[in-house]
């Protein structure tokens, strides 16, 4: 087994405790044997009702969710060979939340569950059409950048509008509490409608790992290589949007973990920026999962939200990381 | 050394290329290549002469606007634009201008980059893979700092690295632009001498340079361009006369013969050179 191999494994089984950890936490204490009856005997349990209602489906979200933010971090500062990247610079984070702020801002989310995730989406799909008209036509990254973060700019300035005009406080408390990002008081319907855009994200993202690779060399290089840089450039935005946007569709905006995971665990892969994909969506799940924990220990009322607490550890702990490595960017 | 083409030894050919980009300013007009086995090729010409450009044509990294580069494949040309992009990396390949790593990796992880063309996606690299890479390490003599990051070498030091790189993928034709205008003389030397070794073994060899001494030393054949086209075309000494480098060049140069080989000094800059550009 090498090196590889054992952080994957280390990771995954990291996965898995703090997926224990994130369904045994939380304002009632439930007890596993009621569970293990209500699943033999087939009897009403309110202790299954809380595990499979509520904490499951939080757990879950929190895992995929942290998984798409790791790899698609890791995946757009390969792209751009830039340490600063993560789904902001494609657009996809602000668009994918523009939508899910329409949605309360004209009150429409008592109409079903799907229609805040759906409109998440959506946001992302436009992200992704304004890029490909903005730059698409363009062979160039930075391009495709600044198309991006125009975009990005741009839904968040229309999130701030939205905030001004917002028809009453509640609407408004809403859009904010939204933002902030989090994963609590979600149902399975919601883990199941990312599902499957979080699987051809991943699929695409992975796919592209080599690709990754050869650009440590450069664009033009990486042409002579053997690559279709343009093609494969276009799979990797759509695979990140595709995720992203799903994520945030669900999650709101969840700040630092796609910059903090790819830089922590870097050295881990011998800076290999095909291998960092997988291990940083592993790292990406831990670190959520274990913020959710925290979220829940730490207040018992629920208020502390997810994106709050990953952004407060995240920055000083990033600070931490630019001031031990500063010789490895230079 | 010089003799002419025959036809069995031809590796590449660039038939009548010309490169237009944008707004109709034509970098490259009307000029034709041919490369053979065993040669190593000078691009020389003073700075806008269209020498990168050429090479990134011949490459197939860049398709010519008008003409084509065409390839040998078991025995007979074929249009570089018809292979596979696969097939095409592993017979050429580009080493870029100033190349440097854009992003930390360690050096061996670096010089594997060159088997790619050789990979699947689902394939790790094989231990026929693994040979090359220690076989190119050997060669450039870099297996002593293989485990450390390329960012953190010197100058001289990154230069080889991607000269390892290169030579991993035992392509048929190496397109080397500018390798050794930042490196000292020993490293000069090192770098040509790889690249003459490379052509020796049946395969063959392109660079641009700017050492006018270097390319008589170690060229078996120059092209010397100027403002986009061909000027001349031959073995060194008849290329690098007095006449051509002032006429190229606007520069006046003493040229002597040292041991085998003629030694190119510019002297003084002639005032009545227009700059083609």
């Amino acid at each position: 087994m090498n090196s590889y191999q054992r952080v994957l494994g280390g990771l995954f089984l990291a996965v898995i405790g703090s997926f224990f950890a994130d369904i045994s936490v939380g304002p009632v204490a439930i007890e596993w044997a009621n569970i293990w009856a209500a699943m033999v005997d087939n009897k009403a349990s309110l202790d299954a009702l809380i595990l499979f209602d509520i904490r499951l489906p939080r757990a879950f979200l929190a895992m995929l969710v942290g998984a798409t933010l790791g790899i698609s971090g890791a995946a757009l500062q390969g792209l751009l060979r830039n340490p600063l990247a993560e789904s902001g610079v494609i657009g996809v984070s602000n668009c994918a939340a523009l939508g899910a702020v329409l949605v309360f801002y004209f009150g429409m989310t008592q109409w079903s569950w799907f229609v805040l995730p759906l409109a998440g989406l959506v946001g992302a799909l436009v992200s992704v059409v304004m890029i490909f008209l903005l730059a698409g036509r363009s062979g160039s990254t930075v391009t495709l950048i600044l198309a991006g973060i125009a975009i990005n700019t741009l839904a968040g300035a229309l999130m701030a509008m939205a905030l001004n005009f917002a028809p009453n406080p509640y609407a408004m408390q809403e859009i904010v509490f939204w933002l902030l990002g989090s994963v609590a008081n979600r149902s399975m319907n919601e883990v199941l409608i990312t599902v499957p855009f979080i699987t051809v994200g991943w699929v695409l993202i992975l796919s592209c790992g080599r690709f990754l690779n050869a650009l440590t060399l450069g664009e033009e290089t990486t042409k002579s290589l053997g690559f279709n840089v343009r093609r494969l450039r276009w799979r990797l935005v759509i695979g990140v949007v595709a995720c992203v946007g799903a994520a945030v569709s669900v999650s709101g905006n969840i700040g630092f973990i796609g910059l903090v995971i790819p830089h922590l665990l870097r050295p881990w892969v011998r800076h290999d920026p095909q291998r960092l994909l997988a291990v940083s969506a592993l790292g990406g799940a831990v670190l959520l999962l274990l913020s959710d924990v925290a979220v829940q220990l730490l207040s018992s009322g629920g208020e502390l939200k997810l994106g709050v607490i990953t952004s407060l550890v995240g920055g000083p702990f990033f600070l931490y990381l630019i001031l031990k490595n500063r010789n490895v960017w230079s | 050394m010089n003799s002419a083409p025959n036809a069995s030894s031809l590796l590449l050919t660039g038939q009548q290329l010309t490169f237009r980009v944008e707004q109709g300013i034509t970098l490259i007009r009307d000029v034709t290549v041919a490369i053979n086995e065993g040669e190593l090729i000078g691009l020389i010409g003073p700075n806008g002469a269209g020498k990168s450009t050429l090479l990134r044509l011949l490459s197939g990294i860049e398709t010519p606007s008008d003409g084509c580069v065409s390839v040998t494949v078991s025995g007979s040309l074929k249009p570089v634009s018809t292979l596979a992009v696969r097939e095409r990396a592993q017979k050429l390949s580009y080493l870029a201008q100033g190349a440097k790593a854009h992003w930390p990796i360690e050096v061996e992880q670096m010089i594997a980059l060159g088997r790619l063309p050789f990979q699947k996606w689902w394939q790790p690299a094989s231990d026929q893979d693994q040979e090359k890479v220690i076989r190119a390490m050997r060669l450039t003599e870099t297996l002593s700092y293989r485990k450390r990051l390329v960012t953190s070498l010197s100058g001289g030091e990154q230069a080889l690295v991607m000269m390892a790189r290169v030579l991993a993928g035992e392509p048929e034709i190496i397109f080397a632009d500018e390798p050794v205008s930042t490196l000292d003389p020993y490293h000069q030397l090192h770098v040509m001498e790889l690249l003459r070794e490379h052509a020796r073994a049946e395969k063959s060899a392109v660079v641009v340079l700017h050492d006018l001494s270097l390319a008589a030393r170690f060229c078996d054949r120059i092209y010397l361009m100027n403002e986009g086209e061909l000027f001349c075309e031959g073995a060194p000494e008849k290329v690098l006369n007095q006449q051509n480098v002032a006429g190229v060049y606007g520069v006046d140069s003493q040229i002597s013969l040292v041991g085998q080989s003629l030694s190119i000094s510019p002297v003084a800059r002639l005032r009545d050179h227009q700059q083609g550009r």
